[in-house]
C-alpha cells in the first residue's frame, strides 16, 4: 500500500476487523481521513461507525488490522495515547463531569499546577476563556457544566479537544440533542477548524448535512465499507442506497385523518422549575388529543418538552398542578403506575437511562410494564411471557438471535423498538413519545414512522415530541408548539410552515441566551411571536 | 466463533462453583479428615445461619443496596426469643405479666426482625437515607437495643423444645440444613419465577426505567429490606437454639460474611446482576475454607488474612472476566 499518496492523509485505518461475543460489527475496514477536510461517515445504526471510532481513539484495544498515522504504525494502549497522538473524540453521548466547571472540564486532567502545588485557577479560567472565544461561545469557565445547555456543553467539549492540541476531531452524532441554531453555530465551527487543518471525522445519519459540511463521504453497511467519496460525486438517493442496501421511496407515511373523539385532555398544565421554585417550566399548557391522531410537539431545548410530557406521566405530582382529563373525566395521575394503569404509555427520549434495563434480556424488556400477564397460577411462565412478546418482536420487527439477547448488545433501533414493544404490550389508548427517531438510522426511522401510521390507524392517540421540525410536519396531525414552557401555537398540519412552528419557538424573552451570545442569530430571525 | 463464546460464558457462570470444587479436592488431599460425612454435615450446619442472612443480603445488593445490619439484627430477635421465652414480658405499669410458649417466643422473635427490616426500608425509601448509612446506624441502634434486652449477659436455660432447631436430626439430615434448603429454594422460586423476583432485578438493573415502567420501586425494596430483616431473625433462632443462649455479641461480624458470600458468588454490588445459587456457592466457598483452615491448624489470625485474600481473588477473576 502507498504510504504518501499525498500529505494530507493524516490517519489511514487498515483492514480493520472487530467483534464482540462472536457477532462481527467490523469487517476489513480500511479508510482514510484527510487533514483539513470534513470526513463523513455515514452508515444506519449498528453498520460499525461508532465501533470504528472508539479503536481510532483508542477505547477498544482489541482489533484486527492496522492503524497507520502520519505514515507510522500506531498502537494505543488507551485512549490517553491517542490524545496525546492528536486524536480527539467527542462522543454522542456527552463525557463531561456535570458538577465540574467549565474550566475543570476542559482541562481535567491536566490542570494547571502553580509552584504552591495548588491548583492555578486564574490562568486555567484564562485559558478556557481565550479557547471559548474562539469558538464563539463567551460564558464565564467558572459556570457548573450542568448550568449550560446540551449544545453549550458540546462547544465546551470541542473546547477540550482543541485544548489537547487535537489534529483530528472525531464526532459521534453532534447534532443529534442540539437545535436547528446551535446546529448552525457548530457547522460554522467544523468549517473553521478544518479550514485551520484538523482533519475533523464527522459520523452522522442526516443525510441532509453531509451536502452542507462534508468534504468526503464513506459509507459503511453492517461492519463493512461500501464506498468512499468526494462528495461532489455523490447524490442524496446514492448514498441512501449505499447505506440502506436498496431503494428507498417515500420517507415519510402520512397518518389518516383524525377521528373526532378526544381520549387525552390537559387543562391548565404547570410544573415548578425544580430549584427555582418561581419559575415554571411548563407554564398553564391545555390541549387535546384525539383517537387516531398524532399530535405533535415541537420546541426548542429548555421549551419544557419532555417535562410536560414527564408531568402527564404522573412523575411530578407534588411539583405540579392543572388537571388531566381521560375519556372526558378528570383523573388522577400520581404516579407512571396510575398513568399506565389508565392506559397511557411514555417512550422516553433517553433509551438507556429511562427506558431500558440494559442487562436484561429483551423479553424481560418487553413485558416488564405488563408482567402480570405472563403469569399463571402466581408464578411466570416462560412459555407465555415468550409467546406475548414474540408477536411484538414480528409485528415490529426487531432483529434479535434470541429472547434472551441481552438489551445492551441491540443497535439504537433495535432498542427504540423493544421501548416501544414493551409499551404496546400494555394495550395503551395514549401513547406518549419522546423523540422516538432519535439516534435511529433511516431504515428504523422508517419503519417507527410506518408503525406510527399503524397504530393510529387502529385509534391509538399518539402525543410526538420531535425537534426536527421535517419529522413533526410529516407525522401530526396537528402540532402546538412550546416556548418557555407556554404553549404558543397549534395548528393543523396543512396550515404549518417551517417559519410559523420556528416563530413560535423562539423564546421572546432573552432569558434564554443569558449565558452566551451564541444565540445571537435567534435574535435577528425575529423575536416577536 | 459462537459456540467458543458460549463455553467463556459458561465457565464464567460457573466460576465459583469450580472454584469451590478445587478447594474441597485441594483440602481432601492435604488436610486428614476434612473428606468425610461428619466433616460434611458439620460444614453444612455451620455455614446455615450465614446462608440465612446471605439468601436475603442477595435480594437486597440485587436491588443495588447494602444491609449491614443482619448481624445485629440476628442478635436482637434472638435475644428477644430467649429473653420471653425465659423470663416472660412483665409490664410494671399494666400489672401485667405474659408468659411465652416456644412457638410464641420465636414468633415475637422473628416479627421484630422483618420489623426492624422494614424500619430500614422505611428509611431508605421514605427517607432517602442511602442504604449503607441507614443500616449502619439501625446495625448500632439494633446491638444497643440487644445489650439494653440482655442486660448485657447471655440469657441461657432456653429448654429441650427450643433446642430442637438448632440440634436435632429430621430423617437424618439437621433441622438447621433443612431450614437453610427451604429458605434457598423459596427464594429461588420467587427471584425467579415471581413479578416481585423480577422487579428485584429491574430495580437494580436500572431503577429510573423501572419506575417509569409503572414498578413500585418503593414497595419493592421494603419489601427486599424487610425480608432481609426476617431471614436475619431465622438465623438469631438457629445460632440462640444451637448454643441454648443468647449472647449480646451475638451475630458480631456475619453482616461482613454475609456480604462476601454474596460477592464472592458473582453478584454485582451495583445491583442487578446475579443469583441465589451463586449466593449458595459463594456460601459454602466460606464455610468450607475455615473448616479447612480449622482442620489442618491455621492459626486463627491467619485463616482471617486467609479468608479476605480469597475474596479479593474472586472479585478480581470476575472483573477480569467481566472486562470488555
Amino acid at each position: 500500500m502507498a504510504l504518501s499518496k499525498t500529505d494530507n492523509i493524516v490517519l489511514q485505518a487498515r483492514s480493520i476487523s472487530k467483534a464482540f461475543g462472536g457477532i462481527k460489527a467490523l469487517d476489513g475496514i480500511s479508510l482514510e481521513i484527510l487533514a483539513g477536510k470534513v470526513n463523513a461517515i455515514v452508515g444506519e445504526n449498528g453498520a460499525g461507525k461508532s465501533t470504528l471510532m472508539k479503536i481510532l481513539s483508542g477505547v477498544h484495544q482489541e482489533y484486527e488490522g492496522q492503524i497507520v498515522l502520519d505514515c507510522k504504525a500506531v498502537t494505543f494502549a488507551n485512549p490517553r495515547q491517542a490524545q496525546d497522538n492528536g486524536i480527539a473524540i467527542i462522543h454522542q453521548e456527552l463525557n463531561l463531569i456535570p458538577y465540574l466547571s467549565v474550566a475543570e472540564n476542559v482541562f481535567l486532567g491536566r490542570e494547571f499546577v502553580a509552584s504552591t502545588g495548588l491548583i492555578d485557577y486564574g490562568a486555567m479560567h484564562r485559558e478556557t476563556t481565550k479557547i471559548l472565544e474562539k469558538l464563539d461561545l463567551h460564558i464565564n469557565p467558572r459556570i457548573a457544566v450542568s448550568d449550560l445547555r446540551v449544545g453549550q456543553q458540546q462547544v465546551v467539549e470541542i473546547a477540550h479537544a482543541l485544548s489537547l492540541h487535537a489534529r483530528i476531531l472525531i464526532m459521534d452524532e453532534p447534532t443529534s440533542a442540539i437545535s436547528k441554531h446551535e446546529i448552525e453555530v457548530l457547522f460554522g465551527l467544523i468549517r473553521s477548524l478544518a479550514t485551520q487543518g484538523v482533519a475533523v471525522v464527522y459520523i452522522t445519519h442526516k443525510l441532509d448535512e453531509l451536502f452542507r459540511i462534508a468534504d468526503t463521504v464513506t459509507v459503511l453497511r453492517d461492519g463493512k465499507l461500501v464506498g468512499s467519496s468526494p462528495i461532489e460525486d455523490v447524490t442524496h438517493d446514492y448514498i441512501v442506497r449505499m447505506m440502506v442496501g436498496r431503494d428507498m421511496q417515500d420517507f415519510f407515511v402520512k397518518a389518516n385523518a383524525a377521528k373526532p373523539q378526544d381520549v387525552l385532555g390537559v387543562r391548565d398544565v404547570c410544573l415548578a422549575h425544580p430549584r427555582r421554585r418561581d419559575d415554571l417550566v411548563v407554564d398553564h399548557v391545555s390541549f387535546d388529543v384525539k383517537a387516531g391522531e398524532v399530535l405533535g410537539l415541537f420546541g426548542l431545548m429548555g421549551a419544557g418538552r419532555t417535562e410536560l410530557l414527564e408531568t402527564i406521566f404522573g412523575l411530578h405530582p407534588k411539583s405540579s398542578s392543572g388537571s388531566i382529563l381521560f375519556d372526558g373525566r378528570k383523573v388522577k395521575v400520581k404516579s407512571p403506575t396510575d398513568a399506565i394503569g389508565l392506559g397511557i404509555g411514555f417512550v422516553t427520549e433517553d433509551r438507556k437511562m429511562e427506558g431500558l434495563i440494559l442487562e436484561m434480556s429483551v423479553a424481560a424488556n418487553i413485558s416488564l410494564a405488563s408482567l402480570e400477564q405472563t403469569e399463571r397460577f402466581g408464578l411466570l411462565s416462560a412459555a407465555t411471557e415468550n409467546q406475548l412478546v414474540r408477536d411484538y418482536i414480528e409485528r415490529l420487527r426487531i432483529k434479535i438471535p434470541s429472547l434472551k439477547q441481552i438489551v445492551e448488545n441491540l443497535s439504537g433501533g433495535n432498542q427504540q423498538k423493544v421501548v416501544i414493544a414493551k409499551w404496546l404490550v400494555t394495550n395503551p389508548r395514549v401513547l406518549l413519545l419522546d423523540e422516538p427517531t432519535r439516534g435511529i438510522d433511516i431504515n428504523a426511522k422508517n419503519e417507527i414512522y410506518r408503525l406510527i401510521s399503524e397504530l393510529t390507524k387502529s385509534g391509538l392517540a399518539i402525543l410526538m415530541v420531535s425537534s426536527e421540525l421535517p419529522e413533526v410536519m410529516a407525522i401530526s396531525d396537528r402540532i402546538i408548539v412550546l416556548s418557555e414552557g407556554k404553549k404558543t401555537a397549534e395548528f393543523t398540519s396543512s396550515k404549518a410552515t417551517e417559519e410559523l412552528i420556528m416563530k413560535a419557538a423562539i423564546p421572546k424573552s432573552s432569558g434564554l441566551s443569558k449565558a452566551g451570545s451564541h444565540f445571537a442569530i435567534e435574535g435577528k430571525m425575529g423575536s416577536q411571536v | 466463533m459462537l459456540k467458543l463464546n458460549d463455553h467463556k460464558a459458561l465457565l464464567i457462570r460457573f466460576q465459583p462453583l469450580l472454584g469451590l470444587l478445587l478447594m474441597v479436592v485441594i483440602f481432601s488431599i492435604a488436610a486428614e479428615g476434612f473428606f468425610s460425612t461428619d466433616n460434611f454435615w458439620l460444614v453444612l450446619t455451620q455455614v446455615s445461619v450465614n446462608m440465612c442472612l446471605s439468601v436475603g443480603m442477595t435480594l437486597v445488593i440485587l436491588t443495588g443496596g447494602i444491609d449491614l445490619s443482619v448481624g445485629s439484627i440476628l442478635a436482637l430477635s434472638g435475644a428477644m426469643m430467649a429473653g420471653l421465652l425465659k423470663n416472660g414480658l412483665e409490664l410494671p405499669a399494666f400489672n401485667l405479666f405474659i408468659g411465652f410458649t416456644v412457638i410464641g417466643a420465636v414468633l415475637v422473635g422473628l416479627l421484630v426482625g422483618s420489623f426492624l427490616g422494614l424500619f430500614n426500608g422505611l428509611m431508605i425509601t421514605v427517607l432517602r437515607i442511602p442504604p449503607f448509612v441507614a443500616t449502619l446506624a439501625m446495625m448500632t441502634i439494633a446491638r444497643g437495643l440487644t445489650q439494653l434486652w440482655t442486660g448485657g449477659a447471655a440469657i441461657t436455660g432456653l429448654g429441650e423444645i427450643f433446642g430442637y432447631v438448632g440440634t436435632a436430626r429430621l430423617v437424618g439430615i439437621p433441622v438447621r440444613v433443612w431450614i437453610c434448603a427451604a429458605v434457598v429454594g423459596i427464594a429461588i422460586l420467587v427471584l425467579k419465577r415471581t413479578r416481585f423476583g423480577r422487579y428485584v432485578y429491574a430495580v437494580g438493573g436500572n431503577e429510573r426505567a423501572a419506575k417509569l415502567s409503572g414498578l413500585n420501586v418503593n414497595r419493592i425494596k421494603l419489601r427486599v429490606y424487610t425480608i432481609a430483616g426476617a431471614l436475619s431473625a431465622v438465623g438469631g433462632l438457629i445460632v440462640t437454639s444451637k448454643l441454648d443462649s443468647a449472647t449480646p455479641i451475638a451475630g458480631d461480624g456475619y453482616e461482613l460474611d454475609s456480604i462476601a458470600a454474596v460477592v464472592i458468588g458473582g453478584t454485582s454490588l451495583s445491583g442487578g446482576k446475579g443469583s441465589v445459587l451463586g449466593t449458595v456457592v459463594g456460601t459454602l466457598i466460606i464455610g468450607v475454607l475455615n473448616s479447612g483452615l480449622i482442620i489442618l491448624r491455621v492459626a486463627p489470625f491467619w485463616q482471617k488474612v486467609i479468608k479476605g485474600c480469597v475474596i479479593l481473588l474472586a472479585v478480581a477473576i470476575d472483573r477480569l472476566n467481566t472486562k470488555e
